[in-house]
């Protein structure tokens, strides 16, 4: 988790960790760059409508500002993987400008994995994660609960660190 | 020797549409996955309102449903709609 050392966000992260931020921005990443499927509601999540009852407008409107958006979510995703080890533990140093890719990068990455997993509202995570465990301990179910779970903790830290007061 | 025709004069029905003066907004709809701290950060970071300002305009949005966080011209919304989706909240476009 991150902690504010001067005008760094700093974070230890173990092998496992580095692991899965890797492999979850790389996820976000590939989902942006191959084919775009309007139809996938992660797509439809990360790129609404913006004329809700007006799909002639939202379409064009899309045409010209699409491309400019995925490409803005593709570099923050690139934040995370430049920032941290190749693999194995390390210490990720961010500075503000840093702080605010792997924060919307993060951010990308829950909204994809939250739709995938179906959160809602009312949604108990721990209760969740209960059932799929019980179901099966070995399932990918378990495993994307706990990664969603782990980045909100890390979201959460990171957005403290950032906006801490300067003593 | 043909009267000269005297054209009826056409009065055009000319209709006063009133020109919608109605500003537009940007909408934030709730979605249960943004962070309640986030959201509000974005609204400081991108509108630069001030703290109370920006979690007083979540907490609208977390228990009302959504709230509108600009007001203004079209463009100017579409654009902000567009900044919000960089941040990842759901965001439209509408008449006030």
């Amino acid at each position: 988790m991150f902690r504010r050392y001067g005008n760094q966000c700093v974070a230890a992260f173990a092998v496992d960790e580095v692991r899965v931020l890797r492999k979850v921005a790389g996820e976000v990443v590939g989902l942006l760059m191959d084919g775009f499927d309007h139809t996938d509601p992660v797509v439809d999540r990360l790129f609404p409508d913006i004329y809700p009852d007006d799909p002639d407008d939202s379409a064009e409107f899309r045409l010209y500002t699409e491309g400019d958006l995925k490409t803005g979510k593709i570099d923050q995703a690139g934040a995370i993987l430049a920032a941290l080890p190749d693999d194995g533990p390390g210490e990720v140093r961010l500075d503000g400008e840093e702080a605010e890719a792997w924060l919307r990068a993060i951010n990308d990455a829950r909204l994809a994995m939250g739709t995938r997993l179906d959160i809602q509202a009312d949604t108990d995570l721990g209760a969740e994660l209960d059932k799929a465990v019980v179901e099966d301990p070995a399932s990918g179910r378990v495993f994307q609960l706990s990664v969603y779970a782990y980045l909100g903790y890390l979201q959460e830290s990171l957005l403290n660190a950032l906006v801490v007061e300067h003593g | 020797m043909a009267l000269p025709q005297v054209a009826p004069v056409e009065t055009p029905q000319i209709e006063e549409v009133p020109a919608d003066d109605r500003p537009w907004v940007t909408i934030v709809w709730d979605d249960p996955v943004n962070l309640m701290s986030y959201v509000t950060w974005v609204f400081q970071k991108l509108f630069g309102y001030s703290r109370e300002k920006a979690e007083e305009l979540m907490l609208d949005v977390h228990n009302k449903g959504k709230a509108v966080v600009s007001t203004g011209a079209r463009e100017r919304m579409e654009m902000d709609a567009s900044q919000l989706h960089g941040y990842g909240l759901w965001a439209t476009v509408d008449r006030s």
